[in-house]
């Protein structure tokens, strides 16, 4: 059974107040996302990723095409019994407290009043908000909202999630927690399904990928095979080299970055790895590193939607990695 | 659905209680009580009938306004504030969602009203240090606000799945004032000689909400019980004016898109 | 899995259950407030009540929109009046009140005096038959306006037709000739009431003058039918005259019009202002037609 299918998915918003014109938003999207995979939809901002989940949960409704979740049909609501959906930017009732929230919404599932309290008070502890559980939420942080709406996601203890924006307000930490509970997720065996327009994320959760962009589906599959597409370069990290090494692999190199007493050299593909590693051992050069560099998320990211490939040279992301990493 | 409902129910009480209504009635009350006692020295003869009038008046125009700036936001606010999300991604349909709501504001209104009849009774008391049977005759016009009520945050709820909370508030006051000259406006149609323009009144007079039917405030004043068939007829109408009212929220608000 | 039009099916049962409700529930509430309304004209315990009887009062709640309440309240009047007329229910209790609250929301609302000062005072069954209460009204209406000369032609006309106190009547008339823009016949009327008191022709000249100068239709229409039932009176009149005439000269009284005509005293067979012939009674005088429209009443 697949958790979330979509067949020929399209959404027009009309624009304009008096002279209405259609804008497509999303055209024709066919996912298909299994049980128990953690599936991630990319693309842009505008690209169709909230349009996608809002027109599962109904909040809007498809020009054409049709979906189901967990083999049934969306419009029945149902449906989302075993469901979950944290959405973008969520935003909960000021007056209300973390545990009142949680409460009312555990009483829109058919749960019993001690599996209620129960399970509010494990998700509470879950999204680390037990201290904060009786403080109003008009006092919460944006990242405690973020994490509240996560224990609202899961209050009913869903087999599908879909989780919109997750790591969006969140700090470093807070996204490595998301981070965490998604795999902890995953480990559960449950279905994972959320955007993002952050590469990293997407690259250390997801099995599957889908990209999205302009309301099209760009690629989808798995994100091994979408980055293995081409193997770009190899890289090699020296500590304190020689000047005569740095010189004897110059002529190899794409590129060589100094930071502090290292040195990161790239080499294209088709130079073997064995002589660029036989120059750099004999000379006594420290290698700290020498890893296989394969076209990032972030390339495909952009050749496939901005659609200039030669505007965006191989080296300048080099550059752009070191800074990152 | 009624577990649904009624947790939507009960969310939303809270949500209005917490909104400090409660505080303006607590004050509200207070006035009452002292105004009659002021009443009570300064007249002769009427203070009953002033206070009557005073008090029911007083909950009427008190839940009035509360049920419309209340209700005009109601849905309006969860769909700004996109705290509907929440909700309609649970397994609620919209139906739910727009009964819920209802009857948390009528909810509302119900228990601000008792608050407010116990203090008009305690001032009644302070006026005459007495009861008497007659004296529950006042409780037949607080019934038939309460039907108004019903009618009035129907209207509210209609048009806050429509408009936003301002054009709502214009045209939910703007159908009460009317509400209250349909008589009015029947006749003046029958009266022009167009036979299009009378039957255009016609279908006004019984297509708009009679408030006025609801109004039994004047009469408790002079200690007159309401005839059975009106207090039959009142109770059937508002219950099938409600409907029709909450049927027609629901049928928009199941096409509205939630952007 | 997915069938195509699974999407709209599955939607539509659901929303047919609520139009049905809301049509259901329309149509009920329809009848049932048709129905209570026929209840409640059954059950309606006399005339309608007015509980704010001080216009004062009632400009307080007005919270300044006195204008528009005093108009609300002038239409109804005429709501009342047309309604209670219809009803032939004959009572117009609450025309004083309703006037006087009108004019105490808006006092420069000429037409609510004039037609007030008509019907407040015409006998029940056209009016409230309160010929004191419409005198206070116009006093009022000359204080508030001073300079609308023609609510001392009213006063006049009140004292003159319905109280027939016709030294007041002159008072007035002469008081109303010397304000501004006054007409020079308010002047003669004075001398004439004064002089014959009431004469049909002077009725005559004061009907008129309502007819052709108020706009409003309920008192145009009275104004018409008072003219009729004036003209008759004097036609009958002429006709009692010629049957005196008939009988010196035939020796005879006349059994019929047609005889008279016969005779060569009248030329045709008259008619009254309605269309029918006059018609002679067994007591030889001449009377309306059983068919006719004039109400003779008016007159009384």
């Amino acid at each position: 059974m697949l958790a979330v299918e979509t067949k020929d998915l399209s959404k027009d918003y009309r624009l304009g107040f008096w002279r209405k014109r259609p804008k497509r938003a999303l055209d024709h999207l066919n996912l298909q996302v299994e049980a128990g995979e953690t599936f991630g939809l990319l693309g842009p901002n505008g690209a169709g990723k909230s349009t996608t989940l809002k027109i599962l949960f109904r909040l809007i409704f498809p020009t054409s095409g049709q979906a189901t979740l967990l083999g049934r049909d969306i419009n029945d609501p149902s449906v989302r019994s075993k469901i979950g959906y944290l959405p973008e930017n969520p935003s909960f009732y000021d007056q209300l407290t973390a545990t009142e929230f949680l409460r009312y919404a555990a009483g829109l599932f058919r749960l019993s009043k001690a599996e209620t309290r129960n399970r509010t008070g494990r998700l509470l502890d879950r999204v680390g908000l037990t201290e904060q559980r009786n403080l109003p939420l008009r006092k919460f942080s944006k990242g405690m909202v973020q994490r509240l709406g996560i224990a609202q996601a899961l209050v009913n203890n869903p087999d599908l999630i879909f989780l919109d924006e997750p790591m969006s307000g969140l700090d470093p930490i807070g996204r490595r927690e998301v981070r965490n509970l998604i795999l902890e997720l995953r480990q559960e065996g449950k279905t994972v399904f959320f955007s993002t327009h952050i590469l990293s994320d997407a690259e250390t959760l997801c099995d599957r990928v889908a990209i999205l962009d302009h309301g099209r589906l760009q690629g989808c599959g798995e994100l091994r095979k979408i980055l293995g597409i081409e193997l770009a370069a190899t890289e090699i990290v020296l500590e304190d080299p020689p000047p005569e090494v740095l010189r004897a692999l110059k002529p190899l190199a794409r590129t060589m970055v100094r930071t502090g007493d290292r040195v990161r050299i790239e080499f294209p593909a088709e130079v073997e790895t064995s002589t660029v590693l036989n120059i750099a051992l004999r000379s006594g050069a420290r290698v700290i590193s020498l890893n296989p560099v394969k076209a990032s998320l972030e390339n495909y990211f952009m050749a496939r939607i901005q659609k200039q490939p030669e505007a965006e040279p191989a080296d300048s992301a080099v550059p752009a990695k070191i800074n990152s990493g | 659905m009624i577990r649904r409902t009624l947790a939507i129910t009960v969310h939303t009480f809270k949500e209005c209680v917490r909104d400090k209504v409660l505080y303006n009635l607590i004050v509200f009350a207070l006035f009452l009580i002292g105004a009659a006692i002021v009443f009570g020295r300064i007249s002769v003869g009427i203070q009953k009938i002033i206070l009557v009038n005073l008090g029911l008046s007083s909950i009427s125009i008190f839940g009035l306004l509360m049920a419309i700036f209340i209700g005009i936001s109601l849905v309006w606010k969860e769909i700004e504030r996109k705290t509907l999300y929440n909700v309609l991604s649970k397994p609620v349909s919209r139906a739910e969602f727009i009964l819920g709501k209802y009857f948390g504001l009528f909810l509302t209104l119900l228990v601000n009203t008792a608050i407010m009849t116990a203090g008009f009774y305690l001032a009644l008391w302070i006026e005459n240090r007495r009861f008497e049977f007659a004296d529950l005759a006042p409780l037949e016009a607080v019934y038939f606000i309460l039907l108004q009520f019903a009618i009035i945050v129907g209207l509210a709820l209609l048009f806050s799945c429509i408009a936003t909370p301002v054009l709502s508030g214009v045209f939910t006051v703007s159908l009460f004032v009317i509400g209250n000259f349909l008589d009015d406006i029947r006749w003046s149609g029958a009266h022009t000689g167009s036979v299009a323009l009378s039957k255009f009144t016609l279908a006004l007079y019984y297509l708009l909400p009679d408030v006025r039917r609801l109004n039994f405030i004047s009469e408790a004043a002079h200690g007159s019980w309401a005839p059975r068939y009106l207090l039959v007829s009142n109770s059937l109408y508002a219950l099938l004016y409600v409907t029709v009212l909450v049927s027609a929220s629901v049928l928009i608000f199941e096409e509205r898109e939630l952007l | 899995m997915m069938e195509t039009h699974k999407t709209l099916d599955s939607r539509l049962p659901r929303r047919g259950a609520w139009w049905l409700a809301l049509a259901l529930a329309l149509a009920a509430q329809i009848s049932v407030r048709w129905v209570s309304d026929s209840w409640a004209d059954k059950n309606a315990e006399g005339a309608p009540e007015l509980y704010i009887r001080s216009g004062n009062a009632l400009k307080a709640l007005s919270l300044g929109y006195t204008g528009l309440l005093a108009d609300i309240y002038w239409t109804r009047v005429v709501q009342y009046f047309g309604s209670e007329s219809l009803a032939h229910s004959r009572r117009f209790d609450l025309l004083g009140p309703l006037l006087f609250m009108t004019t105490d929301l808006d006092p420069h609302l000429i037409v609510a005096y004039r037609f007030g000062a008509i019907f407040l005072a015409e006998k029940p069954p056209a009016g409230a038959g309160e010929p004191r209460l419409s005198l206070q009204l116009l006093q009022r209406g000359i204080v508030q306006n001073p300079d609308y000369w023609r609510f001392w032609q009213d006063l006049g006309f009140i004292y003159y037709w319905d109280l027939k106190d016709y030294p007041s009547a002159a008072r007035a008339f002469k008081a109303g000739s010397e304000r501004p823009g006054a007409q020079y016949w308010m002047k003669a009327l004075a001398a004439s009431v004064a002089v014959k008191g009431g004469e049909l022709r002077t009725s005559q000249i004061l009907w008129s003058q309502i007819y052709q100068h108020v706009q409003n239709d309920t008192i145009r229409k009275s104004a018409l039918a008072h003219l009729a039932a004036l003209k008759a009176r004097q036609d009958m009149d002429t006709i009692d005259n010629l049957v005196a005439a008939y009988e010196t000269k035939e020796k005879h009284a006349p059994a019929s019009i047609r005889d008279m005509v016969a005779a060569g005293i009248l030329r045709g067979i008259p008619q009254d202002p309605s269309g029918v012939p006059y018609i002679l009674g067994p007591d030889g005088h001449a009377q309306l037609s059983p068919r006719s429209g004039v109400n003779l009443r008016l007159l009384e």
